[in-house]
């Protein structure tokens, strides 16, 4: 009978004493539990390593960054994501809904072989080439020239007023430039009436295709862009300690001397940052093609295929694929950017 | 307790419900003067029904991106008129749009309109706001002191090219350029010439795509259209043709002297003219004639074919409300306000010609009354890769010279892709 009844008294211990060892030191009581086999102390180390983590992040830091962080993960994160993935669906505007089936690199073989698309690749890359040399160029040229001219603020506004207009404004404009009318009615764009009053024949320009046409929309960006590549190029000539040029003078070198040696390699960093800014530029133009020739006559460009594929054709899976291209190629000179504009601010 | 609470919650929410006006959301493109007009349509329509609230959003550019937009996110209007019969059919597939067979009476719609609006054995849009395109305007006086006479067939028409080339004119005003739009007005040039020199079911079958591009019927077409140019027909010859917006290229029938003296457009573009022009008078100064036949055998029963176009009406929303007003659309009132504020035409299966006031409508509406054979503008019923693209596209390259079989090579090349 006394076995009878001490045998459930020692279970009281022991549960007693195990609930105590809980109560009292229960992380202890655990742990030991754990170390009595391998998986258990496997597991152990694995929340000790993340205790240790959890402790070493700055969690204060964590969440001043966070807001930023949710908003770049939810706009550009998330959307970038998607839109790649859906750059190998069909044609359907929601990922879930009817209409979009796995159609594999179909979009990415139009991307990369119809005609129209070579076309808008290789205007992007007349236009990169173009467009950058002509606004970085003349930019640079205008800022230095202009530092000497008496009403140097005055012009300079002037040339600078076309980067204040919106594009499909500049767009509306230059199309009256380029206006053709038939050679017995008044021409009422100038580029025409300068060319019939010299005794010449209208000229119908935004349908010269392919060299012609390009190069004139060219123009347009070129017109529209100098002005914002002269203003920064300007402020950094400023910032050239002028006792610098004096010296270079008095040691005898002769102005083209000054420019090319001094003027330009202090310059450089500055226009690097100029350029690439203009590359992104060009490689996403749309508002200039879209209202000037919609991308008529081979001026097509790659952002406004990726427009009229999406919202013209309803073909969302191309469109994606379009805008994944136009994705890759600006990147390369986003971190251009970022890296020049880093070093450039932890010089100072 | 609780119970009365309840009720009485119930009680309030019902009535709030009944005495809170329904809404209807309507979009439509319609800037210019259709605007007002519709807004009166929209008035008698409240006046009938004070409990319903029509509000009315204009959307004047890039109304089909704003449209998938607003379907996309799952919040479209209610109703809207518009032009896009492939896009309907689009959405139609995709089961967005409400299927009007049992809801809408269309007793009182020119029957042959009725069937514009049908797909796959459901009806999907109203066609109450019809367009005619096949004319070709012309200035009465010029004409009658050039001693020119209306051409009857095709041959006489290019007789009359003839005459007026020989007499230092140009024959015919083009101008397709329309912004992001440009080459529309160059597919209702091809889509008449396609009813006029190969029928109407080589039309129909061209539109849906069973033969291809390259089909020489097609290409026949087109160079129809291009020997206009060849000849010398064109004002401004084809670099004319591509930069003159459309809204402007029948200014020159008005000038004087005239700088030419035909200009193929819908009954829409008086309105364009008649801005650009004070006080002309429609029979007196500008009039019109139905483009004619070309090949007998295309239009056997020597009847002209009809190319219209214009708006239907499509439904988003079943609720009882929208139906309502889709239905007063549909009446005789609603048709009376926008013919007569409009002088538009008009699909009620009423409409009298005698009743309208304006000579040109009511040639038109004789016109759309009496055609045998009608067909809906082909480049709204293909899909957009085809309709607001490649062939638009198609049409600018080809008068600009690119060579005829590589155009209609790369428009099926896209269709191909499309259909």
């Amino acid at each position: 009978m006394g076995d009878h009844r001490a045998r459930p008294g020692r279970l009281k211990r022991i549960a007693h004493s195990v609930g105590l060892k809980l109560i009292r030191d229960p992380a202890g009581a655990v742990v030991r539990f754990l170390e009595r086999g391998a998986p258990g102390r496997l597991l152990l180390r694995l929340i000790r390593s993340l205790v240790r983590w959890f402790r070493s992040v700055r969690w204060r830091s964590w969440s001043f960054v966070a807001p930023a962080l949710l908003l770049i993960g939810f706009f550009l994160v998330y959307p970038t994501v998607v839109t790649i993935a859906r750059s190998f669906f069909g044609r359907g505007i929601d990922l879930f809904g009817p209409n979009v089936e796995f159609v594999g690199l179909t979009n990415w073989k139009y991307v990369f072989t119809s005609p129209i698309m070579l076309t808008a690749l290789r205007n992007n890359a007349l236009w990169a080439v173009l467009f950058t040399g002509c606004t970085v160029g003349f930019g640079l040229v205008l800022a230095v020239m202009l530092d000497r001219v008496k009403y140097e603020k005055f012009v300079k506004s002037i040339i600078f007023i076309p980067a204040a207009i919106s594009g499909v404004g500049v767009a509306v404009i230059w199309k009256f430039v380029y206006a053709f009318r038939p050679a017995h009615i008044d021409q009422i764009g100038i580029l025409n009436a300068i060319v019939v009053a010299l005794g010449g024949q209208p000229v119908g320009w935004l349908l010269e295709r392919p060299w012609v046409n390009n190069i004139l929309l060219i123009v347009v960006g070129i017109w529209m862009w100098t002005g914002f590549c002269m203003v920064i190029l300007s402020a950094a000539y400023k910032n050239i300690p002028k006792p610098l040029l004096e010296a270079a003078r008095i040691d005898g070198a002769n102005e083209w001397r000054v420019f090319r040696n001094i003027i330009l390699p202090l310059l450089a960093p500055t226009a690097a940052v100029v350029a690439t800014t203009m590359v992104v530029q060009v490689l996403k133009i749309f508002d200039i093609i879209y209202v000037m020739t919609n991308g008529n006559f081979d001026t097509e460009v790659i952002a406004n295929r990726m427009y009229k594929e999406a919202f013209l054709f309803n073909n969302y899976g191309r469109s994606s694929a379009i805008a994944v291209v136009l994705l890759i190629l600006v990147v390369p000179f986003m971190i251009m950017n970022i890296r020049r504009f880093a070093k450039q601010e932890g010089g100072r | 307790m609780r119970k009365l609470l309840i009720s009485l919650l119930v009680l309030a929410l019902v009535g709030v419900a009944a005495f809170a006006q329904k809404v209807v959301n309507v979009m439509h493109g319609w800037p210019g003067a259709q605007a007002p007009a519709f807004q009166m349509i929209v008035d008698a329509f409240e006046a009938e029904n004070p409990d319903i609230d029509v509000v009315v959003e204009i959307v004047g550019r890039d109304r089909p991106t704003i449209l998938a937009t607003k379907l996309a996110g799952g919040n479209p209007p209610d109703l809207t008129p518009h032009p896009w019969i492939g896009t309907m059919r689009q959405w139609a597939d995709q089961g967005v749009i409400v299927d009007l067979t049992d809801l809408v009476d269309t007793s009182e719609i020119n029957p042959a309109l009725v069937p514009i609006g049908e797909y796959k054995g459901g009806l999907y849009g109203l066609f109450i706001f019809p367009n005619v395109k096949s004319l070709i305007w012309y200035n009465p006086k010029q004409f009658a002191a050039n001693g020119y006479e209306i051409p009857n067939t095709w041959y006489e028409l290019l007789a009359l090219s003839e005459q007026i080339l020989a007499d230092g004119g140009a024959p015919f005003s083009i101008g397709i350029e329309s912004g992001p739009a440009s080459g529309w007005p160059g597919t209702d040039w091809i889509e008449d010439i396609v009813l006029r020199t190969a029928g109407a079911e080589v039309y129909d079958k061209w539109v849906n795509h069973e033969i291809p591009w390259t089909d020489p019927r097609i290409k026949l077409a087109f160079e129809t259209f291009g020997s206009l140019f060849d000849k010398g027909y064109v004002l401004g010859g084809p670099i004319g043709a591509l930069t003159t917006n459309f809204g402007d290229a029948a200014d020159p029938l008005f000038l004087d002297p005239p700088a030419a003296f035909m200009h193929h457009q819908a009954t829409f573009i008086q309105g364009f003219f008649n801005d650009h022009f004070d006080g002309l008078v429609a029979g007196e100064d500008y009039d019109i004639f139905p483009l004619p036949t070309i090949t007998p055998k295309a239009t056997p029963d020597g009847s002209i074919p009809l190319l219209v176009s214009g708006d239907v009406v499509t439904v988003f929303n079943k609720r009882p409300e929208v139906i309502k007003f889709a239905q007063f659309l549909t009446s005789e009132t609603a048709a009376n306000i926008w013919s007569s504020e409009l002088g538009e035409l008009s699909a009620h299966v009423n409409a009298d010609p005698e009743d309208f006031e304006s000579p040109i409508t009511r040639k038109a509406q004789e016109m759309l009354l009496n055609a045998t054979v009608s067909r809906y503008d082909g480049s709204d019923l293909m899909p957009g890769e085809i309709g607001t693209g490649a062939f638009w596209s198609g049409v600018l390259d080809y008068i600009s010279g690119i060579d005829l079989d590589t155009v209609l090579a790369a428009i099926e090349a896209a269709a191909q892709d499309a259909y």
